[in-house]
């Protein structure tokens, strides 16, 4: 069972349909139950019994669960697979101890590979598309995967399955999810 | 459950049918779809200029605040990474929320949901192969389903028409107070390009 976390401002906001649905499908087209839990209602918890996480982006002005870091603290002790992806990266840059700064992108955009992880394929570049409002420094213990000509796009823990993307995998690139689920979550 | 308020629907008029970005069949009778709904509605018009029609929309959306006090936008999309990027950036510019509730939503299941519902809804237009002139006006239900269905495997169009090889008209919906009768209407198509054009419609008693 893989847990997907809702960073909205809040449970059953329009968000949720558009950044927590399309990553369900993916997760589901894969044969992984899903289940769903927002942010505020101890994921931490929820994660029992979970193969994997996956803390999911939010609108481009929803940036409330930045002030909210004590819900994320769990994920320095959990001892399973996480998938940040956008608002989900730059919590995970919080909790590891990175810092978040205005950083504007919408649309498609160039992302360079810069080191080998099972999570990329073997490629120098791919295009993604990325909508976020913040970018996030890559926090002490963590690696860069990949980067685009604004910002740190991939990042990686050191030792562990935690990852950070900042640009939308469910847009045209669903491999991203479904190589984290096949590496990490079986 | 807290939910949003629907203060306005916002419609820019094209009068370039090949618009990139906006619906352009039978468009002026959104009028009628916001009377029935009972919401007030943002008009604005456009040349339908690549890249210049986004200012048109944009002024729109200025109307829509100033008047309406609007804190964002709700759009259809539900492919389009063209026109979800921009009218990202478009609310972006004017600190207003944008949410996209049917992003890569399931389209069989989202059609059939549609039909399931109480929703109403005709092909208006037709802009690719192998839609025949058939297809003008026929309404949207399982036949048409399952023959969309084959299209898309056989012939690679989305299913929901996201990628402009359809148009629809929505002809009620269950926020309808009343239903639009279409009295009078034309068809115009060659090939594999049509339009049903809608002359004469009217709200009608559900």
């Amino acid at each position: 069972m893989i847990l997907l976390v809702d960073l909205s401002y809040r449970e059953h906001s329009l968000g949720y349909e558009e950044f927590v649905l399309p990553i369900a499908r993916i997760v589901h087209g894969q044969g992984e139950i899903v289940s769903t839990l927002h942010y505020a209602r101890d994921p931490g918890k929820g994660a029992a019994g979970c193969d994997g996480v996956v803390l999911c982006g939010t609108p481009l002005r929803d940036n409330a669960f930045l002030s909210q870091r004590e819900a994320f603290a769990w994920l320095a002790a959990t001892e399973l697979p996480v998938l940040g992806i956008c608002a989900g990266m730059q919590a995970l840059s919080l909790t590891f101890g990175g810092e978040v700064f205005p950083s504007t992108g919408i649309g498609m955009t160039d992302i360079r590979v810069t080191a080998r992880d099972p999570l990329l394929p073997a490629v120098a570049a791919f295009p993604a598309y990325e909508l976020h409002g913040n970018a996030c420094t890559v926090p002490p213990g963590f690696l860069t995967l990949a980067e685009s000509d604004r910002c740190v796009q991939v990042i990686r823990h050191q030792h562990r399955p935690v990852y950070g993307v900042l640009f939308h995998p469910e847009v045209r690139n669903e491999w991203v999810v479904e190589r984290f689920l096949s590496s990490f979550c079986r | 459950m807290v939910r949003e308020e629907v203060a306005c629907l916002i419609t820019v008029f094209s009068e370039n049918e090949e618009s990139y970005l906006f619906h352009t069949p039978n468009v002026r009778l959104v009028r009628l779809q916001a009377e029935a709904m009972g919401l007030p509605l943002v008009e604005t018009g456009t040349a339908g200029i690549k890249e210049e029609e986004l200012e048109d929309l944009g002024r729109a959306l200025d109307i829509a605040k100033e008047r309406y006090g609007i804190d964002g936008v709700v759009t259809g999309a539900i492919l389009s990474v063209y026109q979800a990027a921009r009218i990202q950036r478009l609310c972006q510019e004017r600190s207003l929320w944008c949410f996209n509730p049917l992003w890569h939503t399931d389209q069989e299941t989202y059609l059939r949901a549609l039909c399931g519902q109480g929703y109403d809804v005709l092909i208006s237009g037709v802009f690719s192969a192998p839609f025949d002139e058939s297809w003008l006006g026929r309404r949207i239900d399982a036949g048409a389903i399952k023959d969309l269905k084959q299209y898309a495997s056989r012939y690679r169009i989305t299913l929901t028409g996201e990628g402009g090889e359809y148009e629809t008209f929505v002809a009620d919906a269950p926020f309808f107070s009343r239903r639009i009768e279409i009295v009078t209407a034309e068809k115009e198509y060659e090939n594999y390009r049509g339009i049903f054009r809608i002359t004469g419609a009217r709200l009608v008693e559900k």
